[in-house]
């Protein structure tokens, strides 16, 4: 089975081919890439093709890599016992499975999406070393040893907040996915809005990649945000004239730009243009 | 197989290991792609190199070693007539008479193709990219294969020298190497110092969990607080008597980089005046003033500077003292603003420790950071990290 775009998806072919290769050779595939380049949506649209659930492990900056395989629920445990339930001799009853377990067990080869695991401690890929390349673990409650059936498909993303321990890298594959060109992105554009005029959209898309080439900006807009101001543009029905005509700020620019600085930015650089014109 | 283009990838600093390579055969060996250097580029990349900064490390070592390979390929097997066409397309008059004077059109394609050679042999060197004059007849359209065209004829194997001859990751490679054992053991002074500044905190969890396997017996359990506590900004000199130390100050650059959540740097020439900036390329264009610096960053933050505060005196104590601009303020007054707002700060400098003595500068310097200037060496790292957190210590005052 070769991954490749799908009706909802575009995916660039280094992508496709970086996919299979860690689908075909069971090794976690690690991406980055700015934030809206789709590295969610890869690891849905993959669970969604093949036809196997997904396994979101999201991770925050208090996670713990034990939390991934399983906890121990000791206060449970504790008020069970002052209550007399039986429940309370075997200690398996309070062992709960992490996203990890639920992986390995799982009845068919699943797809298990470690999210932004940049956001954890920086020991926290050191950790799970063992786990990802052996795929399985010990129980030290129970003496169990829980071992992959599967071993399940791995996709890690991650946002460059900090930078990963080199063991870990050295098990993955890795993939940048590089903001798309205007050609790429007019084609996921059109998957997302197919209705779309197309002089409509190459006008938008000349407004985007001018506002991405801005110096200084806080935040460039992404694909998921030029996405949604297309959005606003058909539902408010701006045609190409006022686009083009607005010597402002472009028209919804709130679906662009997140930032106040930004939009003072913009606003101040078209003003300038304004003036050289006319 | 391919142990050849192991070496030269670690031969340009790719940190790649052995593992790395057997992954690759067996992708290889269970044809994920097949036949399609393109392809082989994307695997390969994909497989041995984990980080993008390291991208256009790749690039050019993929490069040099399939224009090994192909070397044949380049510079024989371009059909005459096509060169002919191609060139006598883009001659322009002027052109056409020098072409003369070199004796021809003939003469004119052996010499393009010599000098084609001599051109890839430079590749090896690592100087492709480096701009080339021009005194050429070439010169105007280049000759290298990617200006003549050879990228665009459309076949696969050609096509593909182009994505790695156009290097876009080129901005992504901030990393010095930091191979250097020094250099290790400096960063893991660093990473302890990212780590500092955090006290011990309650770990209510772990309580509750602890006490609860104790059956109800109190059982406290304490952790350190998880987030970076320090926050740092780092100034850093570049340009004229600098450009012998950027190797290290870009080093030491990569190394607080990965470190640190709030890290913030900014670059400087010789002394701080009004403006600083953060791209070289556009330094002049997009600056940031110094007070800006002083108003956005809080007094909490450790102010680092790099450089090796050799000048001329009369660059820090004169108004106008500056080598590149006019300046309305002497640079010491900028640096008594700065090291009033920040309450830590100290001065890293590359130069030797007994070279110190031969530059008045560094003696002015010296005495302006209240005598908070360290050699760049591990032994002065570590002091300079001791006295970042020492709590505030009292500083000159605006004159």
């Amino acid at each position: 089975m070769r991954f490749s775009s799908t009706s909802s998806y575009i995916v660039a072919d280094e992508l496709a081919l970086a996919v299979n290769a860690a689908v075909t050779l069971e090794k976690p595939l690690l991406l980055k890439g700015e934030p809206g380049t789709g590295k969610t949506r890869l690891a849905e649209e993959l669970a969604a093709s093949l036809g196997v659930p997904l396994l979101r492990w999201q991770i925050k900056s208090t996670t713990k890599a034990q939390q991934g395989l399983y906890e121990y629920d000791a206060v449970s445990r504790l008020r069970d016992s002052q209550l007399g339930s039986d429940k309370v001799h075997d200690i398996a009853n309070y062992i709960k499975p992490g996203k990890l377990w639920q992986a390995f067990t799982a009845p068919e080869r699943p797809v298990l999406l470690i999210d932004e695991i940049d956001k954890a401690d920086i020991e926290f890929p050191n950790d799970l070393l063992h786990e990802l390349d052996q795929m399985e673990f010990h129980v030290y409650e129970t003496g169990e040893q829980v071992t992959a059936k599967h071993r399940p498909i791995v996709v890690i993303t991650s946002n460059n907040e900090k930078e990963l321990p080199d063991a870990f890298l050295r098990r993955c594959f890795f993939h940048y996915i590089n903001f798309p060109d205007a050609e790429t992105l007019a084609q996921i554009v059109r998957v997302h809005h197919p209705d779309i005029q197309r002089e409509l959209l190459q006008t938008a898309l000349e407004v985007f990649f001018d506002v991405r080439k801005l110096p200084n900006l806080k935040k460039k807009p992404s694909t998921s945000e030029l996405i949604d101001w297309l959005k606003l543009l058909l539902v408010e029905d701006i045609g190409v004239r006022d686009l083009k005509a607005s010597n402002g700020l472009m028209p919804m620019f709130g679906a662009l730009l997140k930032n106040e600085q930004d939009v003072q930015l913009v606003e101040k650089l078209a003003f300038m243009t304004r003036r050289r014109e006319s | 197989m391919l142990i050849e283009f192991f070496c030269t990838l670690r031969k340009h600093g790719l940190k790649t290991s052995i593992t790395e390579l057997m992954d690759l055969l067996s992708a290889l060996e269970k044809q994920v792609v097949f036949a399609d250097v393109e392809a082989f580029y994307y695997l390969a990349r994909l497989t041995l190199v984990k980080d993008e900064s390291q991208f256009d490390r790749f690039d050019r070592a993929f490069a040099e070693y399939f224009e090994g390979v192909e070397q044949v390929d380049l510079s024989s097997a371009i059909p005459e007539d096509w060169l002919r066409r191609s060139l006598q397309r883009q001659l322009t008059d002027d052109d056409k008479a020098k072409l003369q004077s070199m004796g021809g059109l003939d003469e004119l394609l052996k010499a393009f193709q010599e000098r084609m050679k001599e051109q890839q042999e430079r590749h090896a060197g690592g100087n492709k990219w480096i701009g080339t004059g021009g005194t050429s007849p070439f010169g105007a359209y280049g000759y290298n294969p990617e200006g003549i065209r050879i990228g665009q004829d459309g076949s696969n194997a050609r096509r593909a020298v182009k994505v790695w001859d156009k290097r876009e990751f080129r901005d992504l490679d901030t990393d010095g190497e930091l191979n250097n054992r020094t250099m290790q053991l400096a960063l893991r002074k660093l990473r302890k110092f990212a780590r500092t500044g955090s006290a011990e905190e309650l770990d209510l969890d772990e309580t509750i969990r602890a006490t609860s396997q104790k059956a109800g017996l109190l059982d406290l359990k304490w952790r350190p607080e998880r987030h970076n506590a320090v926050k740092v900004l780092l100034l850093f000199d570049v340009g004229g008597s600098m450009d012998d130390f950027i190797y290290e100050c870009q080093q030491l650059f990569a190394a607080a980089r990965s470190e640190f959540k709030h890290l913030e740097f900014y670059y400087f020439h010789n002394c701080v005046y009004e403006d600083v900036w953060q791209s070289n390329e556009r330094r002049f264009s997009e600056k940031t003033s110094t007070r800006e610096l002083i108003n956005k960053y809080g007094r909490d933050y450790k102010l680092i500077f790099v450089g090796d505060a050799t000048m001329g005196p009369y660059e820090i104590a004169y108004p106008g003292g500056s080598v590149e601009h006019w300046n309305e303020e002497p640079g010491q007054l900028w640096m008594r603003r700065l090291l009033n707002h920040f309450d830590n700060a100290v001065w890293l400098n590359p130069q030797p420790l007994e070279h110190w003595k031969w530059h008045h500068s560094i003696d002015m310097m010296h005495e302006l950071m209240g005598a908070r200037m360290y050699p760049m060496t591990l032994d002065g790292i570590s002091e300079a990290i001791t006295t970042l957190l020492k709590k505030s210590v009292a500083t000159a005052p605006v004159s």
